[in-house]
C-alpha cells in the first residue's frame, strides 16, 4: 500500500527525468520523423514558393542536415514534417518540442540561449532602414519624431527603444505582427520607415510591388548573426548539425549554396538580391563560431 | 524550472536591474510597459463599449418597431452584417480594406480604429440582448402604454426601456467582459496593448511563463473587476419584483 501510495510521485519524476533530457536524436529514431521549421516570408531564408513549398537559404542547409541524421540513425526512411513558425513562437515551438531544428532567420542572442542552443552562425546582418525613396529619410537622426514599424518578437525593437531613449528620437514605434505588416505600415504611409535586418529588407524589397520605388539606407544599427536554432543541453544533435554546415563550409558546397540564394536570381519573381557575402560570414566559413553577439 | 518575477523590475533597454522597479526620464522597466500595454488594452476596450452600447441600444430597439417594417430590415441588416465575419477580419477590413476607399481613415489612429471595429462588432450582439429585453416584457405593458395615450416614443422612454434595460445588465456584463478579452485583436494592428507586450517581451527577456502569467492574470482580473462593478449596478438599479432575480425569489 505505501508503495502504491508513492507510485504517482515516481511517474512524476521519471516524467521529468525524461523530458530533461533533450535527446532529439533519439526521438527522431525512434518515431523515423523529424519537424522542421519553416517561414512563410523571411526571403532567402525560409519562405513559401507556393502555398506548401518551403524553400529558400536555410531550406537547403536542411537537405544536408536530413543526410547526416540518416547516416547517424541509419533511418533511410526518414519522413520531414514542415511545420510553420513565426518570429513569435519559434522559440516556444522549439523549447517545447514541437519542433526539432529551425534554420531561418533567427538571431543568435544571449537571452536567447538561455533557452534554446544555437548552430554554427551561418549569416550575418544587421537592421537598417527601409524607406520610400522620395521620403527624405538617409539615417536615424531622420527618423526624430516620427512614426517607425519594426516587426513584434524581433531584437530590432528593443534596439530600436535603446536607440530612441539614448539619442531622444522620440519616435512613435509601431509593431507590425510580421515582416509584411511592418512592410504594409510603411507602405500605406502608416510609418515612415521599417527597421530590420538588412537581409530581410532586400527580401521584402524583392516582394513589392514597385520595388524601385524603395531603398535601404543608414548605417547597421548593430550586427547579429544568424544560426539554426535547436533545443537547449543537446549536445548530440547540436554536434551533428554543426558537424553537417561545417561539413558544407569546408567542401565549398556553402559558398554555392549562398550563391544561389542571395546573387542568383530567385522565386518566386525572379529577381536577385544581389547580396555579396560580408566580411565576417567570409571569416566565419574558416572560424565556425556559433556564439552570439557581443 | 523556478519562475524569476524579478524580470518585471529590469530595464525595457538595457540588461541591468532598475532599483525599485519604477524606471526614470523614459527608462521603463518591464513592470511599467505592462501597465502601459494594461491601459492600452482598457482604453480599446472602454471605447469599444462605448461604441457597442450606444449603437447597440438603438438597432436593438429599432428591431421590435414592427410597425415600421424598413426600420427593422435595416437593424436586423446591421445585426446579421457584423455578427457574421469574423472579428479580426473586421478589424482588418477597416484597416485595410476601408481606407482604399475612404482615404480619410488613414489619418485615423489605429487604436481608435480597431476601438470602433470591435465597438461594431459587439454592437450586434448588444443589440440582440436589447431586442431580447424588450420582448420579454409582457406584451400588455405595451398596450397599456399607448391605452393612456402615449405615444410610441414616449411608451419605449418612459415605460418599455427603463424595465428591459435593467432586465438585461445580466448579458451585457457578459458582453463587456467579452469585449475586454477581445480587445487583444488590436494587436493586429500595432496597438501596443496586452498581447502586442506579452508576443514582445516574452521574445526579450526569454521569461515567457512569468511574462504570459502576468499578462493572463491581468486579463482575467480586469475582466473580473468589469464583472463586480456592473453586479454592483445591477443591485443599484433593481426594480424590486421585475428580473431574474425576483423570479428567484417567488
Amino acid at each position: 500500500m505505501t508503495a502504491m501510495r508513492w507510485l504517482p510521485v515516481g511517474v512524476l519524476l521519471l516524467c521529468s527525468v525524461l523530458a530533461a533530457r533533450a535527446d532529439t536524436l533519439q526521438k527522431i529514431a525512434a518515431s523515423g520523423r523529424i519537424t522542421l521549421a519553416y517561414r512563410e516570408s523571411s526571403v532567402p531564408f525560409s519562405y513559401l514558393d507556393g502555398p506548401h513549398q518551403p524553400i529558400g537559404f536555410g531550406i537547403d542547409i536542411y537537405a544536408h542536415v536530413i543526410d547526416a541524421i540518416k547516416r547517424v540513425t541509419g533511418r533511410r526512411d526518414l519522413q520531414v514534417v514542415w511545420q510553420a513558425v513565426s518570429s513569435q513562437n519559434r522559440i516556444p515551438l522549439i523549447a517545447n518540442g514541437t519542433v526539432d531544428l529551425e534554420c531561418g532567420s533567427t538571431s543568435n542572442t544571449v537571452a536567447r540561449s538561455k533557452s534554446v542552443a544555437f548552430a554554427v552562425n551561418y549569416f550575418y546582418t544587421g537592421p537598417r532602414l527601409l524607406v520610400k525613396k522620395d521620403s527624405g529619410v538617409h539615417g536615424l537622426a531622420d527618423l526624430a519624431g516620427k512614426p517607425v514599424a519594426v516587426t513584434a518578437g524581433t531584437t530590432s525593437f528593443k534596439l530600436m527603444r535603446k536607440l530612441d531613449l539614448d539619442r531622444g528620437l522620440g519616435m512613435t514605434l509601431l509593431a507590425g505582427k510580421d515582416h509584411v505588416d511592418s512592410f504594409l505600415l510603411v507602405d500605406v504611409g502608416r510609418a515612415v520607415a521599417f527597421v530590420m535586418d538588412d537581409i530581410l529588407l532586400y527580401g521584402q524589397i524583392l516582394n513589392a510591388k514597385h520595388p524601385a520605388q524603395w531603398e535601404v539606407v543608414g548605417e547597421a544599427l548593430q550586427v547579429e548573426p544568424y544560426a539554426c536554432m535547436l533545443r537547449k543541453d543537446d549536445k548530440a544533435f547540436k554536434q551533428l548539425v554543426d558537424g553537417a554546415i561545417i561539413g558544407l563550409m569546408q567542401s565549398g558546397e556553402f559558398e554555392r549554396i549562398y550563391e544561389k540564394w542571395f546573387l542568383s536570381p530567385i522565386p518566386p519573381r525572379g529577381r536577385g538580391l544581389n547580396l555579396p557575402m560580408s566580411r565576417a560570414l567570409r571569416d566565419n566559413l574558416r572560424v565556425h563560431a556559433d556564439q552570439p553577439a557581443s | 524550472m523556478s519562475l524569476d518575477w524579478d524580470i518585471f523590475c529590469r530595464s525595457t533597454t538595457g540588461t541591468e536591474r532598475i532599483a525599485g522597479c519604477l524606471g526614470q526620464g523614459g527608462e521603463l522597466s518591464y513592470l511599467q510597459w505592462l501597465v502601459s500595454a494594461w491601459g492600452w488594452t482598457a482604453t480599446v476596450a472602454v471605447l469599444g463599449f462605448a461604441v457597442a452600447l450606444a449603437i447597440g441600444m438603438w438597432v436593438g430597439t429599432l428591431r421590435t418597431l414592427h410597425a415600421h417594417r424598413w426600420l427593422v430590415v435595416l437593424a436586423a441588416a446591421w445585426v446579421e452584417l457584423f455578427r457574421n465575419i469574423p472579428l479580426l477580419v473586421q478589424v482588418f477590413l477597416w484597416y485595410h480594406v476601408a481606407p482604399f476607399f475612404i482615404p480619410a481613415l488613414k489619418l485615423m489612429p489605429s487604436w481608435l480604429l480597431v476601438s470602433v471595429a470591435l465597438g461594431l462588432f459587439t454592437s450586434a450582439r448588444i443589440a440582440e440582448q436589447v431586442r431580447a429585453g424588450i420582448q420579454s416584457l409582457p406584451r400588455a405593458q405595451r398596450s397599456a402604454a399607448l391605452a393612456l395615450g402615449m405615444s410610441e416614443t414616449q411608451t419605449y422612454r418612459w415605460v418599455i426601456l427603463p424595465v428591459a434595460l435593467r432586465v438585461m445588465i445580466p448579458a451585457l456584463t457578459s458582453e463587456a467582459m467579452s469585449i475586454v478579452k477581445n480587445s487583444s485583436v488590436a494587436f493586429a494592428v500595432s496597438v501596443a496593448e496586452l498581447t502586442q507586450f506579452a508576443l514582445q517581451a516574452q521574445e526579450e527577456t526569454a521569461r515567457g511563463v512569468e511574462i504570459y502569467l502576468a499578462v493572463t492574470l491581468l486579463y482575467a482580473a480586469t475582466a473580473f473587476a468589469v464583472n463586480r462593478a456592473l453586479a454592483f449596478v445591477e443591485a443599484r438599479v433593481r426594480v424590486p419584483g421585475v428580473g431574474a432575480a425576483a423570479r428567484q425569489e417567488a
